[in-house]
């Protein structure tokens, strides 16, 4: 399947946590407006308050310095005024942040939820779908959920430090802790390509660990995921690209399904060819892009896992040239 | 002025000795924390209902010598050098049996039943709540025998009764510590 | 206990020691509560100002999308290396010198009541700082962040020194922090003049005592998770290795529950120099000090039982999260209450804006805004979107420089003729006040709309395209400026230990008992100890007909 059956759709780079677009981010979202529209008002009271005290009672020029203003110490009354009003604003926001923290993370999965499980790596990330026997990377597809019908539970863990994911318009973030399991949810509500970032810092290429969630109406969805579940067909004749795929090791760290190679460290390869970005959204996926990358992904990502392949000419053209019928 | 003949604050070693049992005091509560959150947790033995015995000796020994210390006051109190020694010397003695009966245990411990601080969740939270304690022990064993060395050189020892009562602070801190210690790992904890 | 009245007659000070040797043993040896103290805040802004051009180069890095000032590795150093540095060199020993300094003087002491612990405890703090930033010698400089994530710190992700540099330093530094506030709470219990009552020590003591007890009671935390860490990396232990059943999560409880209650550390001292500067500044006495005290004594409780609002999206239970958010929006309360009390001085005073007092107003603004976005991130599911964005790097920022960094200026300003003897500049003074204010605010308003659009933090670029270049194109402009405001104040100590103005006893017509000595202090800080009847001594002094102690 080519990336670009799904390039149609709307590409959200601009990533507002102001435009939610889910029940989650949306409650979310309420919260803070709410919030905003309490401190801005505290704000301009406050703040008016005190620019208005320090015009009013600065000193004159005209005023010898001898005359000192009344020594007022204090005054129970108004102390006692603004203790019980901010306790009062407190009890209404703590109120409405617990109805919204009890609504988003304790809400169980509905029956024909979509569940995803997401393994966080330096710097990369790995995901399966348990309900359809399929492993990939990078990019998660989930179906829109138009009335709020059809929800994507997702499960989060760590196979080494701790990690984050955060689509801001889709809903707040969680952890991928390792020994650990997080659950978090949403149902996207519009269709499109959403960015996403890496939200808690993991080494040296933290920055550039993005993930894309791609949101497609349910026909195109049950399609991705009868595409995804096939594995590669066994050619009559294996190709140069696929021994060179052998000879120069990349089945060390990655899998192909289909054939015998069957790496875990690095990402699933089977279906690569139909993934927007590579790298962890560090490059579009095109063919210069993973020609460059494979030749050398410490350009691009210093510092990433992925070592040099040192592959020339002939070599490199067969295995970019293989990787691309991986669609 | 009647203001200044009256004005009495608390002794400023006072202070300082209770700030410091204070903040030690936090230090301990949070290895004890990481001991009773990692019971049970160890995904692997030895566990400890296998292999830890209670310490009955030494735990009497470090308590007695709370005992002993206040009793070495009391002589120094009244002028009474020779118990004072004596007294002293006993409290050096039984803090220095429980040390040794500690490192005697977790020589079993390592060589015979193979617990190192680095085999299990046990491991690393009993070594280092047991040996953060230890090493408070060590550390008053050593000031305690400053003053032994001070009190058998002459010195004015009466004069320094202030700063022996805050010694003495100190080490009745050591042993109450052993107490939480004690009950945590070799109580609840088996 | 006797009273020594100065100076003595038999005790002749040899002047005639001048040679360099001999300056720099009485410095090195001294145990002097304003010797150290003055050590501490020079130390102090040596440390600012390296950790400064750090954040300089961090913004150059992100002025635009995938730049390359930086490599990412270097870019990991100088954020670890400026949050670690602010927070433990510079922020604790303004604890510790404004402490030191202030408070024997305050309570009309000769010096603090442990002297020699005083002088460990900086040299201790100057040690760790020291040890931290030699591993720029060895190429071992720390990257992991100035919080330190377990397992990122573990051996396994962060293999060689770095991290163990990082660890000892700020553990050494710990100690002497830790000394300077016994000290501090001995001093303030056991050494006030005879007369001064609890109730009659000045806001600035009682801030301080406070500071030192929550320092006593929060810093073995940071310490126990650093002896964990070292253990495990050191000795193999597990503490935080979840291959063998360890809860990485550990270290976040225990390094938060140090860390929440740090900033209020940072803190109190700013607040506690607003409750000097601002009375004095408007001519009136503050305004409900047992409320003040109390709202101080209320931060401490609460300020210790927040800790995991820093851990909202590790996936604590729907409880916990409620908990800590409804207890970290309590503490909004009291701070609020002091801002309030600050204002209510100023009402009805004869405000003089002199440079204290410049830099105590941008402090209400700022920390009052500071505050606000707390309330945001404090409400658990608004942070769920907001959490390691640049939106908590702006609320922080507007925390510690608009609050901690303009108090600190107002405080240096009102001090600084205590100290040296001679005026600074007020126009300088002006100038370093609205340059500094309009450059901090270029910087930092944009990084809470940066967040807003999802960038995260610590990242040492973004993609373009994404809405981010504006924001923080505008915030690294914001640098330049800011450095000039900074340059001013360079410029204005110098003149003004140059060709200030003599400043007298009591420059600022103030009220508490280090002003009734003279600028600076002699070593042994009073003639004869003060005997007081009121909490503004002076003030009783300059008015027989209308004394505090009338009123309290």
């Amino acid at each position: 399947m080519s990336p670009y059956l799904f390039a149609f759709l709307d590409e959200h780079k601009i990533t507002s946590i102001f435009n939610p677009l889910s029940t989650p981010a949306k409650t979310e979202i309420n919260m803070g407006m709410l919030e905003l529209a309490i401190t801005a008002a505290i704000f301009l009271v406050v703040a008016g308050l005190l620019a208005y005290t320090m015009i009013r009672f600065r000193r004159r020029r005209d005023d010898d310095g001898h005359q000192e203003p009344p020594q007022v110490y204090g005054s129970n009354q108004i102390e006692a005024a603004w203790t019980v009003v901010p306790i009062l604003i407190v009890f209404v926001i703590a109120g409405v942040s617990a109805r919204s923290v009890w609504g988003v993370e304790d809400a169980s999965p509905p029956k024909n939820a979509l569940h995803i499980n997401v393994i966080g790596h330096q710097f990369w990330w790995e995901v399966h779908y348990p309900g359809y026997n399929i492993v990939t990377a990078n990019e998660i597809h989930l179906p829109i959920s138009h009335n709020r019908d059809r929800a994507t539970y997702l499960e989060y863990t760590s196979s080494d430090v701790i990690h984050s994911l955060w689509i801001p318009e889709l809903g707040g973030k969680t952890d991928l802790i390792p020994n650990r399991v997080n659950h978090t949810w949403t149902d996207p509500q519009q269709a499109g390509i959403f960015w996403g970032s890496c939200s808690e810092f993991c080494g040296v290429q933290h920055a550039n660990m993005l993930i894309q969630f791609v949101v497609q109406e349910p026909s195109d969805f049950d399609n991705w995921l009868a595409a995804q579940q096939q594995p590669q067909p066994t050619p009559t004749e294996i190709s140069a690209g696929q021994k060179r795929f052998q000879a120069a090791g990349c089945w060390a760290c990655h899998a192909v399904k289909g054939t015998h190679f069957n790496g875990k460290l690095g990402p699933d390869l089977t279906h690569l060819a139909s993934r927007l970005n590579i790298g962890s959204g560090v490059l579009a996926n095109t063919p210069e892009n993973l020609q460059a990358w494979v030749v050398d992904p410490q350009h691009a990502k210093p510092g990433c896992l992925m070592p040099k392949s040192n592959l020339t000419g002939v070599n490199l053209t067969d295995l970019v040239g293989y990787l691309e019928t991986l669609k | 002025m009647t203001i200044a003949r009256d004005w009495q604050l608390p002794d400023r070693g006072n202070v300082g000795i209770l700030m410091l049992i204070l903040t030690e005091a936090v230090l301990f509560a949070m290895f004890v924390v990481a001991y009773i959150v990692y019971l049970g947790q160890s995904t692997a033995g030895p566990y400890p209902k296998d292999i830890l015995n209670i310490p009955i000796l030494s735990t009497i020994c470090l308590l007695t010598s709370s005992l002993t210390i206040v009793l070495a006051e009391d002589a120094l109190k009244h002028g009474n050098l020779g118990n004072f020694r004596l007294w002293w010397l006993a409290t050096i003695a039984l803090g220095a049996e429980f040390i040794t009966a500690t490192f005697a245990e977790w020589r079993h411990l390592i060589v015979d039943e193979h617990l190192t601080i680095t085999t299990n969740l046990f491991g690393t939270t009993y070594y280092s709540l047991v040996g953060l304690h230890a090493t408070h022990v060590i550390v008053g064993l050593i000031f305690l025998m400053l003053v032994m060395i001070a009190t058998l050189l002459h010195f004015d020892i009466e004069k320094q009764a202030r700063r022996i009562k805050l010694l003495s602070w100190y080490w009745h801190f050591v042993d109450a510590v052993w107490v939480v210690v004690f009950t945590v790992v070799y109580i609840i904890g088996r | 206990m006797a009273t020594v009245n100065y100076p003595l007659e038999s005790a002749g000070l040899r002047n005639s020691e001048h040679s360099v040797l001999n300056i720099l043993y009485r410095w090195i040896a001294t145990t002097d509560h304003k010797k150290l103290g003055l050590m501490y805040i020079i130390c102090m802004l040596l440390f600012f100002v390296i950790s400064g051009l750090m954040a300089v180069a961090i913004r150059i890095q992100l002025a635009v999308p995938n730049n390359h000032f930086v490599s990412p590795e270097t870019f990991n150093q100088l954020f670890t290396m400026h949050g670690t540095t602010m927070v433990f060199l510079v922020g604790m020993p303004m604890v510790a010198g404004l402490g030191n300094y202030l408070a024997p003087l305050m309570i009309g002491a000769r010096d603090m009541a442990l002297p020699r612990l005083n002088a460990f405890g900086f040299w201790a703090f100057l040690f760790g700082g020291i040890l931290l930033y030699s591993s720029y010698f060895v190429g071992a400089v720390p990257d992991v962040g100035w919080f330190g994530y377990a397992p990122l710190t573990t051996t396994r992700f962060s293999p060689g020194a770095s991290t163990d540099f990082w660890v000892l330093g700020v553990l050494v530094a710990g100690f002497g922090t830790i000394s300077s506030a016994i000290n501090i709470v001995a001093t303030t219990v056991s050494m006030r003049c005879p007369g001064m009552t609890l109730r009659r020590m000045p806001m600035f003591v009682w801030v301080m005592l406070v500071d030192a007890l929550l320092i006593l009671v929060i810093f073995p935390p940071l310490a126990a998770c650093q002896i964990m860490l070292m253990l495990d990396r050191l000795i193999g232990a597990n503490f935080f290795n979840p291959t063998v059943g360890g809860n990485v999560l550990l270290w976040q409880h225990i390094f938060w529950i140090f860390g929440h209650p740090e900033v209020y550390v940072l803190i109190f001292p700013i607040f506690a120099i607003m409750s000097e500067v601002v009375p004095v500044f408007s001519r009136k006495p503050i305004f409900g000090k047992p409320a003040m005290v109390g709202a101080i004594v209320v931060i401490f409780f609460i300020g210790v039982g927040v800790w995991a609002h820093h851990m909202f999206t590790v996936g604590l239970s729907a409880l916990s999260n409620t908990f800590f958010a409804t207890a970290t929006m309590l503490v909004g309360i009291p701070t609020g209450i002091k801002i309030f009390n600050w204002a209510a001085t100023m009402y009805g005073g004869k405000i003089r804006f002199a440079t204290p007092m410049l830099f105590a107003c941008g402090f209400l603004f700022q920390f009052l805004v500071a505050g606000l976005t707390g309330i945001m991130l404090a409400t658990a599911p608004f942070d769920w979107q907001l959490h390691h964005t640049y939106f908590v790097v702006g609320h922080f920022h507007f925390t510690l420089i608009g609050g901690l960094v303009f108090g600190l200026f107002a405080g240096i300003y009102y001090w600084f003729p205590k100290a040296t003897g001679k005026m600074c500049s007020e126009t300088l003074g002006r100038l370093h006040f609205w340059i500094f204010l309009i450059g901090f605010n270029i910087t930092f308003i944009p990084m809470h709309f940066a967040g807003f659009l999802g960038m995260p933090r610590r990242v040492y670029t973004y993609l373009p395209g994404h809405g981010l270049e504006t924001w923080n194109l505008i915030s690294s402009w914001g640098v330049a400026v800011q450095i000039v405001g900074i340059l001013l104040f360079v410029v204005n100590i110098i003149w003004g230990l140059w060709k200030g103005e003599k400043a007298g006893d009591d420059p600022w017509d103030a009220w508490t008992l280090e002003w009734a000595t003279t600028s600076p202090p002699p070593e042994y800080n009073f003639e004869k100890i003060p005997v007081v009847r009121s909490g503004r001594p002076l003030w009783d002094l300059k008015h027989p007909d209308d004394p505090d102690w009338r009123f309290e």
